[in-house]
């Protein structure tokens, strides 16, 4: 089985965010992380290969700080990883994102393609969907559990409110993984060591030919103004704790 | 302009959040002049369009056929195809369910148009329509506007507008059937059965009280301080989606979007940045306090009472201040 997943870089949790003109955040000084929706997709992929047989290859598009992220997913054990180069990527929209790695992963004629839900960072959710849709295959989202028969798939959806579906679609399929389908591995020294003999095929997003308009654009990013006024309990731990307690009992009347 | 709401429903229950983004429609047609329809899609679903057309709108479109009896994305994408081919909506507005996620994004690329998904809100200044949406977990909001021509797709979040807000038509809309053809043959998916894994074990929309454990606590050895916490106040523990995940606590404890939805007269979150997904869950709790090392997380947005700290630190002096009281 020949499987593609998306993986995209995006900052770390934890990173402090300082936000420039034209709708994106400073890079520099800041760390970034394999998107975590899409290490669920990785190890899915991961799992998938190791009981069917075949071949896992990472995509991942973005500036060259991107490659990262694709050792990681190759020190996981992905087989091989085909880069997107562009330094501009977060510019794009959720329908330009996905026209590009549809061109790159076209090539590869996958058997599945697998993402994560959405992205840390812009979120847009669509990626996996779009992905079906430029590639022509069929798709299901939000993937708890995958069972391959034969020349069809067997995948259990997440729907609302603690509810499942059973779908069955057909190969080749793009399905879009709902975090926590699995645990994801860590990488062991000995991946990391195998990882720096695997193949990074680099293409310029440029040399794809993609002809794109966007459909919709950014124009600017800001930190949101509170909706609520929140009353900072401060002192030492005990003190704090003390203050909240009388606001609970006393103010808001709820304990 | 022409507004299109298309609306969710499953085996003849409304999806909810449909009546927010019809407030959400209502309004943008109000304050742009604009003609609005919503679309009830479905198989035998004809009583819920002529609920629907009590509200204030300007047409209902039905749309009935056996392909569409059960949700599948390219059933719905092909039947919606050719009801914005007949009609020519100029925006088409979604609630930001699971399964608009599933097939809105398929149905605007397919037009070769874009869709601003999982907005929070809306301006119209200027003639100028924008859409306001989250990035980076919640840590910033963006200001988002369509290019190019219509139509334009845009998506609600659950909980961004109120549903009690609908406004009622001063007549009844009429219900218009909307023919459409489309064969099994252009159907790759067979959705199976529906159902639920195991009986939710834990009600929380019924606790009073809830402590809420994010990323946070770092270790599944430290939930138990939490849940001593807890039951001092009175309360049931409860997790942000990332605990659950991990294992840490069963999935019936998660609150958020994929979880229970919960309004308790105090909410104490734990370690929890506070991302949409979990946010939207519980921010009609009445009280909410915030425990959290970082001072810029989104979750002190909602929160009426935040402690900027070490919660390894605040919950046990706030367990011990609670068996100090108790033992009085």
């Amino acid at each position: 089985m020949k499987i593609v997943v998306c993986i995209k870089q995006v900052p770390a949790k934890d990173a402090p965010l300082v936000i420039t003109e034209g709708g994106w955040i400073r890079e520099t000084d800041i760390g970034f992380e394999m998107n975590e929706p899409d290490s669920f997709a990785l190890e899915e992929a991961l799992r998938l290969k190791e009981k069917h047989t075949g071949e896992v290859i990472a995509v991942s598009m973005g500036p060259e700080r991107v490659k990262q992220t694709i050792k990681e997913a190759l020190a996981k054990g992905a087989d091989r990883a085909v880069h997107i180069a562009d330094d501009k990527a977060h510019m794009l929209d959720p329908l330009g994102a996905a026209k590009s790695l549809a061109a790159a992963i076209e090539r590869e004629k996958p058997d599945l393609v697998l993402t994560g839900l959405q992205s840390d960072d812009q979120g847009f959710g669509q990626t996996g969907v779009l992905l079906a849709d430029r590639l022509g295959l069929p798709h299901a989202t939000l993937i708890m559990q995958i069972a391959v028969e034969g020349d069809h798939l067997r995948v259990k959806r997440e729907l609302e409110a603690g509810w499942f579906q059973w779908v069955e679609l057909p190969l080749p399929a793009v399905l879009t993984i709902q975090s926590g389908i699995n645990k994801v591995r860590y990488a062991t020294l000995k991946g990391i060591m195998a990882a720096k003999k695997k193949e990074i095929a680099t293409i310029s997003r440029e040399s794809l030919g993609i002809s794109h308009e966007p459909t919709q654009r950014i124009e600017r990013i800001y930190v949101p103004t509170k909706t609520k006024k929140t009353e900072f309990l401060t002192g030492t731990p005990k003190e704090a704790a003390a203050k909240l307690l009388e606001k609970l009992r006393h103010e808001a009347r709820v304990l | 302009m022409n507004i299109l709401l298309i609306t969710e429903q499953r085996e003849g229950k409304w999806n909810k959040t449909s009546f927010e983004t019809l407030v959400a429609a209502q309004q943008i047609a109000g304050e742009t002049n604009s003609r609005l329809a919503a679309v009830v899609i479905g198989k035998g679903v004809a009583t819920l369009a002529g609920e629907i057309a009590a509200t204030k709108l300007n047409e209902v479109l039905l749309v009935e056929h056996d392909l569409v009896a059960a949700y599948t994305p390219d059933g719905y994408t092909l039947a919606l195809q050719q009801v914005i081919a007949r009609t020519k909506p100029d925006l088409i507005l979604l609630p930001h369910t699971y399964q608009v996620r599933d097939f809105a994004p398929k149905l605007a690329a397919s037009l070769g148009k874009g869709m601003i998904g999982d907005c929070i809100a809306y301006r119209h200044e200027n003639g100028k329509l924008t859409f306001v949406r989250q990035m980076f977990q919640g840590k910033t909001v963006a200001d988002v506007v369509f290019e190019g021509a219509s139509p334009w797709f845009a998506t609600f979040q659950a909980g961004a507008f109120r549903a009690d807000l609908v406004a009622q038509g001063a007549s009844k809309a009429p219900v218009t059937p909307v023919l459409v053809d489309f064969n099994a043959a252009q159907i790759r998916t067979k959705p199976l059965e529906i159902f639920r894994e195991a009986k939710q074990a834990v009600d929380l929309t019924q606790a009073p009280i809830l402590v809420s454990v994010g990323r946070g606590i770092k270790a599944p050895e430290n939930i138990p301080m939490a849940e001593k916490l807890a039951h001092l106040l009175g309360g049931e523990l409860a997790a942000s989606r990332p605990i659950c995940d991990e294992g840490w606590l069963p999935m019936d404890r998660q609150i958020g979007s994929s979880g229970q939805t919960v309004s308790p007269k105090l909410y104490l979150a734990l370690g929890i940045s506070g991302a949409i997904q979990h946010v939207v869950g519980m921010k009609g709790s009445r009280t909410i306090v915030a425990i959290n090392k970082d001072q810029n997380a989104p979750i002190f947005e909602v929160a009426d009472y935040g402690i900027v700290g070490d919660l390894f630190e605040i919950v046990p002096a706030l367990t011990e201040e609670l068996e100090k009281t108790k033992s009085t």
